[in-house]
């Protein structure tokens, strides 16, 4: 049980910054998500934390404590790999025990140890068994039970599903959530994928190009996403992102022709070139509105997600309910209260 | 099918029993006198004297010198092959080992200096290393004779690609687990290689038991002959009628070792291939 902090951590690989300065205050038995994509320094920064890599500049405290010059073994931590890492030659139970068994504990407590994390994650009867013999959910559980038994203070988790099928990836997902929150540690979780970093985490530490983009809690990160990189990566389909100037502090002019009201004008913003971002979820179709030429429908059954361009040729999407009728335009409003304006130069948000 | 099935049967058998004569031949002329091969008869029946001759060859030998007893040089000889077997895989395991999974200067100097030694034979350097162990004073010694031999870049080399190919996650792990290198060698490097090992082990033994060259130069000393250096001196340059029987009843026990070897280590081999552990 512990806090975990960073204060500017860089990291440099020859003439390559991969992190530009990271700082994070994770509070005790938080769920922290980092997502990004690839290569945007997520990895780089879960083996900072873990002491695999060391960092170029900054600090690293878990539980106050100054780690930045330790080894990993001394830092109280426990991480999953994402192939999960068993020793194939050890039986499962040899596997949990290793690290206990290091650090020169008892034999009795570490059967006692190994026995309650087996029964927490209903293996108790593979203790035997070479991690060849496994399933993949059932290694992913073992390389799991690996890290409980060593009771740290952090966990680690660098992407540890990806190496499932898509089912058992989200019955593990709920199970890794269903058990941070039993045992209340501090856990990092490394993943590229957005729906498992929206469903795990307490917060998320979205990752573009060394930096966090934005830190924030999975519905805030949202409805309320910082840049157009953050806002585009997190939802699915993608956020549209339209071209317009602030015609005046509560009016948004597309670059199209249309107008659009804010429901919160803007103070000090007439004129300014901006980027509109509206998310397909909040198109519907309307009397009146943008028009769409519609040039490819995906059915999902429940909504159907429809690809097209407006007049002027800006790609727009749209997820509308129900079935969508093919061969037809459509003209559609976006709803007022979903409207993210960014600075068309950097990309920031600025509506509130 | 069936009649077609059997010519490569025909022809397996046939390679098997022309590669098998002569060690039959070597096995029935070790139980017949040395009048009757000398006669040059070449019997294809067992004789009767089988227990003297192997009796002769253990226990004083035989030749023109009246040479050492089979027991000591067998003795000399499985000394030799497995002390170079053990010294090879020792120093090869534990150089792989450094060359793959630590970074230090000059790693890649280390690396290509072993890789060179493949291309120099021990016949090539055989002059220097003799005058070494001369001034040494390692001649008629078993340190002369097998440390010269004790270092093998073909075995690091082999070590080096098996090592190269144990996931990276594994030292990760063993460092979070708080596993040093020795313990992590131990634990995790040495379990999952011993089906190389011993394979190994077969070729390397097999190696140093037919060693002649270099047992020849270094060792003058009757106590110390090798068994295969042993059985050249006991046929003579023709001057004078060789004692057949007891020079093949001498060969037939300088087959048995490599034989046994190899039989007690064909368990690992089969391990070796129906486990992939990995």
């Amino acid at each position: 049980m512990a806090t975990l902090n960073l204060r500017g951590i860089k990291k440099r690989f020859g003439d390559t910054q991969v992190l530009h300065g990271i700082d994070l205050d994770v509070a005790d038995g938080e769920m922290i998500v980092i997502v990004g994509a690839s290569g945007c320094g997520k990895s780089t920064l879960l083996r900072i934390v873990s002491g695999l890599e060391s960092a170029t500049e900054g600090q690293i405290l878990i539980g106050g404590r100054d780690v930045t010059a330790l080894e990993p073994a001394e830092r109280d931590i426990a991480m999953v790999f994402q192939n999960y890492a068993l020793y194939p030659h050890m039986s499962v139970f040899q596997n949990m025990a290793y690290g206990l068994k290091i650090r020169g504990l008892p034999k009795a407590e570490i059967e006692s140890r190994v026995a309650e994390a087996a029964k927490l994650l209903d293996i108790g009867h593979l203790l035997d068994r070479k991690p060849r013999q496994l399933s993949g959910g059932q290694r992913q559980r073992v390389a799991m039970g690996r890290a409980i038994v060593r009771e740290p203070h952090l966990f680690l988790f660098d992407e540890p599903l990806s190496n499932l099928d898509a089912k058992l990836r989200v019955t593990m997902r709920a199970e890794i959530r269903r058990l941070q929150r039993r045992l209340a540690v501090t856990s990092l979780f490394v993943t590229h994928d957005q729906v498992e970093a929206m469903t795990l985490g307490d917060r998320l530490v979205v990752m573009h190009q060394g930096r966090a983009a934005q830190v924030a809690s999975p519905m805030e990160v949202w409805s309320k996403p910082a840049d157009t990189y953050v806002a585009g990566f997190i939802g699915s389909p993608s956020m549209n992102f339209l071209p317009a100037t602030m015609e005046q502090d509560g009016v948004v002019l597309l670059d199209s022709g249309e107008r659009l009201t804010l429901v919160t004008p803007i103070p000090g913003s007439t004129g300014r070139a901006v980027t509109l971002g509206i998310r397909p979820e909040h198109l519907s179709p309307a009397e009146a509105g943008l028009a769409l030429r519609v040039e490819l429908l995906e059915p999902l059954g429940s909504e159907t997600v429809v690809h097209g361009r407006m007049p002027d040729g800006t790609a727009l999407t749209a997820k509308l309910p129900g079935m969508v009728p093919e061969g037809t335009d459509l003209l559609l409003r976006p709803d007022s209260a979903w409207l993210h304006v960014f600075d068309r130069e950097t990309g920031r948000r600025i509506s509130a | 099918m069936r009649a077609r099935n059997i010519w490569p049967h025909v022809w397996l058998v046939l390679g098997v029993l022309i590669f098998s004569f002569p060690i039959y031949i070597t096995l029935i002329g070790s139980t017949h006198d040395a009048s009757t091969i000398g006669r040059g008869d070449v019997p294809l029946l067992p004789g009767p004297h089988a227990l003297e001759n192997y009796a002769q060859a253990w226990g004083s030998g035989g030749g023109r010198y009246m040479g050492t007893p089979a027991v000591q040089m067998l003795a000399n000889s499985l000394a030799m092959a497995l002390l170079i077997a053990a010294g090879k895989i020792v120093i090869s395991l534990l150089s792989a080992f450094a060359v793959v999974f630590f970074r230090f200067p000059g790693r890649m100097i280390c690396f290509w200096a072993i890789f060179i030694t493949l291309m120099l034979p021990v016949e090539v350097r055989i002059i220097p290393t003799f005058e070494v162990m001369v001034n040494l004073s390692l001649v008629n010694t078993m340190a002369g004779l097998v440390i010269p031999l004790i270092a093998s870049a073909t075995a690091t080399l082999l070590f080096r690609q098996f090592f190269m190919t144990i996931p990276p996650e594994f030292v990760e792990a063993a460092k979070i687990d708080g596993a040093g290198p020795m313990r992590f060698f131990k634990d995790v490097v040495l379990p999952l290689s011993i089906t190389n090992i011993a394979a190994l082990f077969v070729i390397l033994f097999i190696y140093g038991w037919n060693q002649y060259l270099w047992p020849l130069l270094i060792i003058n000393d009757r106590g110390l002959e090798t068994i295969i250096v042993g059985l050249t001196k006991m046929i003579g340059g023709g001057d004078s009628q060789n004692e057949w029987n007891v020079i093949m009843a001498t060969a037939v026990m300088a087959l048995l070792p490599p034989v046994g070897v190899v039989l007690l280590m064909q368990r690992w081999f089969i391990k070796g291939l129906v486990e992939t552990e990995k």
